[in-house]
């Protein structure tokens, strides 16, 4: 009984969070609405008995790129609100459709398996440290390229937003 | 534990329809970017979900799966607003209609 | 000394066995919130007064002096004219965003003491990833910091939040880099852990804390460095910055949100002494063998404090620095120095296992030149790399 009403209440904030992001008209609040979304979307995850990946989905979705986003808002100027400006891709009718159709077409995939409904939850202990031992065993491998991938997406974030060099600079002898 | 499984996954649909139709509809680029993550966030939920219900939990195959999307959804956001923001540098505008041509 | 020691246990143990035992988790979980809350209220309380004095007396003058015996009551006249002062709000700020800012600052920082121990088995909650727990509550700040400074729709407001944003991401790596030694040899994250991994003692009673080793020692100076910046404090106070930007994100906030955000970097301090002793200073453990009898959270409280008195006294003494010295600091001597620790809790851990008498001095002579070797030459380097001085034409 408990357990429902805390995941009612962590899927309302998440799912109101996300709606807002995707509707407001000042970009600034998208950003924090967005966060809002993922750190209620952190507390199903403690819900589920994921500490670790809760905790690492609040430290990096709130901590890090919501405030990415926040930032890239701002350098782009989207908080100033044009009230006449028009929010919405000229192609937005087809979006929507589409979007619905996929809700649809999964929401009515779960409802026509009933044995989801049925099946038990199993007791689960996690501990960190066994996370910690699979990723230096069995997933080492995927470990080390996503090291490999962050600092190349480090190197080529720096590269992409540095300011170009002047012509008048690279024309000279 | 009584929420059913069913309910999570109802949960990541709706969220992955939400990001589905922001990132369709909206024109900024920066939107579209938070559509995108919200996409990939349904996507971790079914995962987690998945191996909480699953026969053999202490696998924690579905949790190393959510902690590598984390990451690599880190990284695509640092390069795609890097992105936006040289293009914003060029065009003047972050409006995705406006990226309409080929050479800068 | 189990008596006193574990009174607080004993006594929280007892009140939450007159409930029924369905309850007893909820009771004693609000009886935590109940007792943390007024102790680290109190504490924000002493040490505003203790700060203006010592920093009144470094400056060689008497500090607050008047209310009160010693001027002791000065936070509470504080307190009063803080709540009594009316509540501004721009006209063309954004309202919701300029209410919520304070709060969202100040509520997580209280969850961040939950995994602290203050004592033997006085810790609220015992989380199996209570380090990651911890930052994780601190992450909103920055949010919080970015919400206040965009909604008041004032520049000077503005320009303060991107200082303190690009100062808390930039402080946050050496932060969390310089824990990772830590969490290394002691193989866990749960901060109880790390505590007991402290508790043992050699050379005839001194304590095996890890600021007693040498990766420990570095690690705990840059985790100090860090924490100074990550809490706003002099000498990395320039989001700040009263000389030149006002008040920063603070600019346009008055009466109770003030003292909310006062409140709230207050505590932020506060939860990361309390980590830096439960890391590196052996947390509630006594220094030396026979000093075991006296109660631990008092050992706790000595230390956090000692640490808290260390800020104070650096704020009085180091001049304020500049955005771009910030940056470079963090990322170019900072992050370096924390890798390379890393690199000798490594040699540390993987010597240890090296037994002779010898053992000792060169484990530490070897592991102490790996880290002050590349600090002097990285310091070198730095120090070439800086512009020429600034001439100031006029104000010889």
């Amino acid at each position: 009984m408990l357990n429902e009403i805390v995941f009612l209440l962590c899927a309302a904030v998440t799912l109101v969070g996300a709606v807002a992001a995707m509707m407001l008209r000042n970009l600034v609040h998208c950003a924090l609405c967005a966060a809002g979304a993922f750190a209620g979307l952190a507390a199903i995850y403690l819900q589920l008995d994921a500490e670790f990946v809760g905790f690492a989905q609040v430290l990096i979705y709130v901590g890090a790129i919501a405030i990415l986003i926040v930032f890239a808002v701002l350098l782009t100027r989207g908080g100033d609100v044009q009230p006449s400006a028009a929010t919405t891709s000229p192609s937005w009718w087809v979006g929507l459709p589409v979007a619905a159709l996929v809700v649809a077409s999964l929401i009515g995939s779960i409802m026509a398996s009933p044995r989801l409904l049925r099946l038990p939850t199993p007791n689960v202990h996690a501990p960190v440290k066994q996370i910690g031992e699979q990723l230096m065993n069995q997933f080492v491998m995927p470990l080390e390229t996503v090291g490999l991938l962050l600092t190349a997406a480090l190197l080529g974030a720096v590269v992409i937003g540095l300011r170009e060099p002047r012509k008048t600079e690279s024309n000279a002898p | 534990m009584t929420t059913p499984l069913a309910n999570y996954l109802i949960l990541a649909s709706l969220l992955f329809g939400i990001g589905l139709a922001g990132a369709l509809a909206r024109r900024n680029a920066v939107l579209v970017l938070i559509g995108l993550e919200l996409m990939l966030n349904a996507a971790n939920l079914n995962f987690i979900a998945f191996w909480r219900f699953s026969p053999h939990p202490e696998m924690l195959t579905g949790q190393m799966f959510v902690l590598f999307s984390i990451a690599i959804a880190a990284a695509e956001v640092a390069v795609g607003l890097a992105l936006v923001i040289a293009i914003y540098r060029h065009r003047r505008t972050a409006q995705l209609d406006r990226f309409d041509s080929l050479k800068g | 000394m189990s008596g006193v020691d574990q009174i607080f246990v004993w006594l929280g143990h007892s009140i939450a066995g007159w409930f029924p035992a369905s309850v007893q988790p909820l009771v004693s979980a609000l009886l935590a919130i109940a007792c943390l809350m007024p102790l680290f209220g109190l504490s924000f309380a002493l040490t505003t007064i203790v700060e203006r004095k010592v920093l009144g007396r470094m400056q060689n003058r008497f500090g607050p002096n008047r209310v009160g015996p010693y001027g002791l009551l000065q936070p509470l006249a504080d307190g009063l004219k803080m709540l009594t002062k009316e509540d501004i709000v721009p006209f063309s700020a954004d309202k919701t965003l300029h209410f919520l800012a304070p709060l969202v600052l100040t509520v997580p920082v209280w969850l961040a003491f939950a995994v602290l121990p203050l004592g033997r088995n006085m810790s609220a909650i015992n989380l199996d990833a209570g380090i990651l727990f911890f930052f994780a509550v601190g992450s909103a700040s920055e949010l919080a910091v970015f919400m206040a400074g965009w909604s008041s729709q004032n520049k000077y407001s503005l320009v303060g939040a991107m200082r303190a944003i690009a100062q808390m991401i930039s402080y946050e790596v050496p932060l969390v880099l310089s824990v990772v030694p830590v969490l290394m040899l002691a193989g866990s994250l749960e901060l109880n852990d790390i505590v007991a991994a402290q508790g043992t003692y050699t050379f005839g009673g001194l304590a095996c804390w890890n600021a007693f080793t040498p990766w420990g020692f570095a690690g705990l100076v840059l985790f100090l460095i860090a924490a100074t910046a990550e809490s706003n404090r002099s000498p990395f106070d320039l989001p700040e910055g009263e000389s030149e930007i006002i008040a920063g994100f603070l600019t346009e906030y008055s009466g109770f949100k003030y003292a909310l955000f006062f409140l709230g970097e207050y505590l932020g301090l506060f939860a990361v002494t309390g980590l830096a002793v439960t890391l590196f200073l052996g947390g509630w453990h006594a220094p030396f063998q026979w000093l075991e009898w006296v109660p631990s959270w008092l050992w706790f409280a000595g230390k956090f404090g000692a640490l808290i008195f260390l800020f104070i006294w650096v704020r009085a003494t180091l001049p304020r620095l500049r955005l771009d010295q910030l940056l470079n600091y963090a990322w170019r001597f900072l992050v370096p120095l924390c890798l390379i620790n890393l690199l000798v809790a490594a040699v540390w851990f993987w010597s240890s296992a090296w037994k002779s008498p010898v053992a000792v001095p060169v484990r530490w002579l070897v592991c102490a030149a790996l880290i002050a070797l590349p600090y002097h030459g990285l310091a070198r380097i730095l120090r070439g790399a800086l512009p020429p001085p600034r001439k100031y034409n006029y104000a010889e």
